[in-house]
């Protein structure tokens, strides 16, 4: 593989997922988090499956334990709002140390986090073994529109540049003595963010005269990636089974 | 005729009615390097992006190679104009360089053995094909300038045009980039308000201002007619006489 674009959570280290074929990963995951999203909420032990998946998973493509779990801290903020949820609410309730909760909304909250989580998880193994323009092929393969890859891969390529965009910011503003204790004084941080959106917004328009210059029409040229053979789809399809396989038995044992 | 490049009667306004082109009338003849100076906001990127028809609907017309920049001819337009532009992180997006230098030749329809040649030769025009498979974003902005270069020379265009080139360039970079110009022996058109560049590239001239061509004459007569300067906001460094290094750059060469 060249050395292509990575970004921040592909992991170098090649293990066996890397080498597969983009498409049969990228359809492996969403079908995977299908059945996870499909799977009865009261089905504890279809979670644990799941769980013990996604994490044998991350084994295989090399991801640490602890690289693997500081991704996970991505979804804190989504997790705020699932923590919520028992605390609003009708119906029934139930007393959980002392505090009484709402059932309905502890079951709500309890299937946003562990779903949620498990999808992460999934993205995180996916993320760590394909790279950005790899992702791109595998979605125009899956017959993603066009469009879509292209605003895709625009969005991550030039995420470096709109990042140092914005640390040059920031600098200048910490170069003015500019230091923010209290969220009510970082009028400044929202107005850099408003300049920063009309300068990518700027740049979007230049680099697409640019492009156009060189004779772009709307396809990118073929990326020349060889084609997944039946037997890496075979592989990669074990997942999303086993997935089905544990859903549909999970609804089998609530009936 | 043997222009490569022919403007006639060009005139164009933004959208938002701002004027920005009026009456621009000139040619460009084959093996020629023309600089084209004026302040800012004097309609140099504007008169750029209407030589391969990314900016059209004003009025007048342009024609490359005696092929009309119209609808039904722009791809061969936009090969026969290659355009660097001001920044090289506009031209550049690609993940790796030989990717970004390929963008073009594979918009044309190139692949395989055709498509890495093409790729190999502009790498090696501009001095870079060492770093073919590097992100672009992790070169210097010297090497940036370079590879956009070669991104446009890999399409094996009629006539090179720049917009500032020199803009942010160290000296020695500046220097090396002037070289280059030099030793590829293009039909050039140079926007630059970096007037020793032009005087040192360009043996002709022409003066942009509020749109419209003010002046059309050897570069070296231009920067010594103080009147002519002083009325479209051009000013030379501190210290540089175009007269002694005019001919020193003439005796060289
Ligand atoms: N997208 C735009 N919309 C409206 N006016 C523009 C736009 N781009 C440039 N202009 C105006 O057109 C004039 C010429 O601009 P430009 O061609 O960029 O000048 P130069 O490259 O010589 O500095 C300027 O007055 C500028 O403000
Ligand atoms: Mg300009």
């Amino acid at each position: 593989m060249k050395a292509a674009h990575a970004h921040s959570f592909y992991v170098h280290e090649q293990g066996r997922l890397h080498c597969l074929p983009p498409e049969c990963k990228l359809a492996a995951a969403l079908l995977f988090i299908l059945a996870v999203v499909a799977t009865p909420r009261e089905a504890f032990w279809a979670f644990g499956v799941y769980a013990l998946l996604v994490l044998s998973l991350s084994r295989v493509a090399n991801i640490s334990f602890g690289a693997f779990g500081r991704r996970l801290t991505l979804e804190i903020p989504f997790l705020a709002f699932a923590f919520l949820m028992p605390f609003f609410g009708t119906g029934s309730q139930v007393e959980v140390l002392g505090i009484s909760l709402y059932r309905e909304g502890l079951w709500a909250g309890w299937n946003i986090v562990v779903k949620g989580t498990l999808g992460l998880g999934t993205s995180i193994v996916l993320a760590a073994t394909t790279q950005v323009p790899e992702m791109l092929v595998g979605m125009e393969r899956l017959k993603v529109p066009r469009t879509f890859t292209a605003i895709g891969g625009f969005m991550v390529r030039y995420m470096d540049l709109i990042a140092s965009d914005l640390h040059r910011m920031k600098v200048a503003r910490e170069s003015r003595c500019y230091d923010p204790r209290w969220i009510w004084q970082a009028r400044a941080v929202a107005v850099g963010a408003a300049s920063l959106f009309i300068r990518s917004y700027e740049r979007g328009e230049r680099v697409f005269m640019a492009m156009v210059s060189r004779g772009y029409e709307g396809n990118m040229p073929g990326a020349g990636a060889p084609i997944a053979l039946r037997s890496q789809w075979a592989m990669c399809l074990v997942l999303p089974c086993a997935g089905a396989l544990v859903a549909v038995s999970a609804w089998w044992g609530l009936r | 005729m043997s222009s490569v490049l022919k403007v006639r009667n060009l005139g164009f306004a933004y959208p938002d009615g701002h004027p920005a082109l009026a009456d621009v009338n000139f040619a460009v003849e084959a093996g020629e390097r023309v600089a084209v100076l004026g302040p800012n906001g004097a309609g140099k990127t504007t008169l750029v992006l209407h030589l391969n028809g990314v900016l059209s609907g004003g009025s007048g017309q342009v024609e490359v190679s005696g092929l009309k920049v119209a609808k039904p001819n722009l791809k061969e337009v936009r090969r026969r104009v290659g355009i660097v532009f001001q920044d090289p992180d506009d031209q550049l997006f690609m993940s790796t360089v030989w990717e970004d230098v390929a963008f073009g030749p594979a918009n044309l329809g190139l692949r395989g053995e055709e498509l890495s040649m093409r790729v190999k030769t502009a790498l090696a025009a501009v001095g870079m094909e060492h770093v073919a498979d590097r992100p672009p974003h992790h070169l210097s902005f010297g090497q940036r300038r370079r590879v956009a270069m070669a991104t446009v020379l890999s399409m094996h265009p009629d006539i090179l045009v720049f917009d500032e080139p020199s803009s942010n360039l160290d000296p020695a970079a500046r220097r090396e980039l002037a070289e280059l110009i030099l030793s590829l022996g293009l039909t050039t058109l140079l926007v630059t308000h970096d007037l020793p560049y032009a005087l040192q590239l360009c043996p002709r001239s022409l003066v942009m201002n509020a749109g419209s061509i003010a002046a059309d004459a050897p570069t070296a007569s231009v920067l010594s007619n103080g009147e002519l300067m002083a009325a479209n906001r051009l000013e030379l460094p501190f210290g540089f006489d175009p007269a002694t290094t005019g001919s020193s750059v003439r005796s060289r060469a």
